[in-house]
């Protein structure tokens, strides 16, 4: 799970991500470019991402559904190269799509079909036997919610019910990957809400990994376990939320009355930094000393809490920073 | 994933082979070509003039038959002619039968942005063609030289073996003008339907290329005194081509040769066609 840096990359890809995860690389690139006539719409991308969940961030036109569509085999790199589970997107184009599961952000349904014909359908284009795919798409269109729906024809659908169309193609051939673009557009939050919980769920299975793009940042917060923003057709910054959500947890915000150098001190000699300014303070804690010490110490020493913030770096504001450089 | 469990699980089991995925295409595109009843009944209704025909082999083998009415032996000859006509009729209804059905086929995929959910798979964009054109290809091959053979066959076994030894050819030139004439039919219908994406409109176009490429090619041939203008007519081409293999002395304007050649053309155009529009995304520049 790490970003290498490329010649004239964007200040994001210098960062180095934790080595910790022992899994095969889902999607490795290596100086990737794609261009569309004279216009380079992404411009030599580096990265290895192994998390069970990654969001693709980035503003309209960063080039975000491209990536995903060149790890397809869409469109065809102009230079550099990727791999998905190992596999060349150049030469192993049919042995990526045998293991990945698509969700297309824009309408993609045969209107005259049955969902469960199109599902059914998908299923054995991805090599499913006749009489497994049926029973797989009945699943399928039973786990995303379309149980009662699924002998209409998709034509007569609501767009969130597409949405849940959509996502049942993806999955009925039980896909080692599921890339899913902007999923829950058109959705109402009740169906936003579901379809995230489903998107959860899945990715908690372990069976499946998740690329998850979108320009929504609560969807790629409230799913995924790692982050690539692109801007621009580059790699803007690379971060891995569960670290960051570990990190938030070491810096606290603090409100108090009644301080005085005893206390500071004292949390200082815990091992923690701490800036005092007025009745404020800012701590970085050390590891092994938790918001409770500084609680029992604050009591020891009469000084009264007011308030006491862990410090919110949100999604939002690693795509705003990324944004600004 | 089961049904009760609601919980999302992996396929582990066996896969089908590669090469066989065209046929799941074909299997699921003939099932919306036949949803449609007039479609159905055109279908149904392409197999009288064979049977027509069948009728008209055993009143020729029953000479008795036909002096009992009064006709002279000689009304009724079975030979290249008649299987030439035979097939005459039947291209033309097998033109109208690929006017209603082709389009459809890759309309409807086109019209509603499908076509991502099928290349995000294992299956190419020759195989998709290839599985959506074998629809047409069999439907075609239904009204066209499989009676063709039939009718053959049955002629030959009621002329005897000398007669079928004789005119064994007649055998190969009925499939080889059927599949000339489908393979033009079957690329033409779906390259209209990948540019127009609007059935209707693919299939009122691809009768209008048989009709008024007719009259075009006329007027260009009176306007510039000359013949090239057969060349944008697909009828003139194919019944030139049909001729020579059926052996039939009819003067044309231009040579079969040359006629086999325009056809390769035109099926060449069209696969181009095809290939440049059906993709998973179409790539604005």
């Amino acid at each position: 799970m790490s970003t290498t840096a490329q010649p004239g990359a964007a200040r994001g890809e210098l960062e180095k991500a934790p080595q910790a995860a022992p899994r095969l690389p889902l999607v490795e690139l290596q100086g990737l470019s794609v261009r569309f006539g004279q216009r380079e719409i992404l411009h030599g991308l580096t990265a290895s991402l192994g998390g069970r969940a990654i969001g693709l961030l980035g503003p309209n036109g960063a080039g975000k559904s491209t990536l995903i569509n060149t790890l397809l085999g869409f469109y065809p790199p102009s230079a550099g190269s990727a791999r998905v589970f190992g596999c060349d997107i150049r030469t192993e184009k049919r042995k990526i799509r045998g293991q990945v599961g698509y969700m297309p952000e824009n309408d993609a349904f045969i209107s005259k079909m049955t969902a469960v014909s199109l599902v059914q359908m998908m299923g054995e284009l991805s090599g499913l036997p006749r009489e497994t795919a049926l029973e797989r798409a009945h699943e399928a269109l039973f786990y995303v919610g379309l149980a009662e729906a699924r002998y209409r024809e998709l034509g007569t659908y609501s767009l969130g019910m597409k949405q849940l169309a959509k996502l049942a193609q993806a999955i009925v051939h039980g896909p080692k990957l599921l890339i899913l673009d902007e999923p829950t557009n058109g959705l109402d939050p009740s169906a936003r809400q579901r379809m995230i919980r489903m998107i959860r769920e899945m990715r908690d299975s372990g069976q499946v990994r998740i690329l998850l793009c979108s320009h929504l940042l609560r969807d790629v917060e409230d799913t995924c376990d790692e982050v690539l923003i692109l801007k621009q057709g580059r790699i803007a910054h690379y971060s891995d939320l569960n670290e960051e959500r570990r990190a938030n947890r070491r810096f606290l915000e603090m409100e108090f009355y009644g301080v005085n150098g005893d206390f500071t001190e004292a949390i200082e000699k815990l091992g923690c930094e701490c800036a005092v300014r007025a009745n404020r303070m800012k701590i970085v804690l050390a590891d092994g000393v938790e918001s409770h010490d500084i609680f029992r110490l604050a009591a020891e020493r009469n000084v009264r809490i007011r308030k006491l913030n862990f410090r919110r770096d949100t999604l939002e504001d690693i795509f705003l920073k990324a944004m600004e450089n | 994933m089961a049904v009760y469990r609601r919980t999302y699980a992996a396929y582990e089991g066996t896969l089908s082979p590669a090469w066989s995925r065209w046929f799941v295409m074909f299997r699921y595109a003939r099932r919306i070509v036949f949803r449609s009843k007039f479609q159905t009944a055109l279908f149904v209704a392409c197999f009288f003039f064979p049977l027509l025909c069948l009728a008209l082999i055993y009143l020729a083998n029953n000479l008795a038959f036909l002096r009992q009415i009064g006709a002279p032996p000689q009304i009724l000859v079975i030979d290249n002619k008649f299987f030439f006509y035979y097939l005459n009729v039947q291209g033309v209804l097998a033109f109208v039968l690929t006017a209603f059905e082709g389009p459809g086929l890759i309309s409807s995929d086109l019209a509603n942005g499908a076509l991502p959910l099928y290349f995000c798979r294992p299956i190419s964009r020759a195989e998709y063609i290839f599985g959506k054109a074998s629809v047409l290809g069999i439907v075609l091959s239904e009204i066209t030289w499989v009676p063709g053979l039939v009718l053959f066959t049955v002629q030959a076994a009621l002329a005897g073996p000398i007669w079928a030894w004789e005119h064994l050819w007649i055998a190969g030139s009925l499939v080889v003008s059927s599949l000339i004439w489908i393979a033009i039919l079957s690329l033409l219908a779906m390259a209209l339907s990948a540019w127009v994406k609007w059935r209707i409109v693919a299939g009122a176009l691809l009768l209008a290329m048989l009709f008024f490429g007719a009259g075009f090619a006329q007027a260009i041939n009176a306007v510039l005194r000359t013949d090239s203008g057969h060349f944008i007519n697909l009828a003139y081409l194919m019944m030139t081509v049909g001729n020579s293999l059926f052996r039939i002395d009819i003067e044309r304007a231009i040579p079969a040769g040359e006629a086999g050649i325009a056809i390769l053309v035109y099926c060449a155009i069209c696969l181009w066609l095809l290939l440049k529009k059906v993709r998973a995304y179409e790539v604005v520049r």
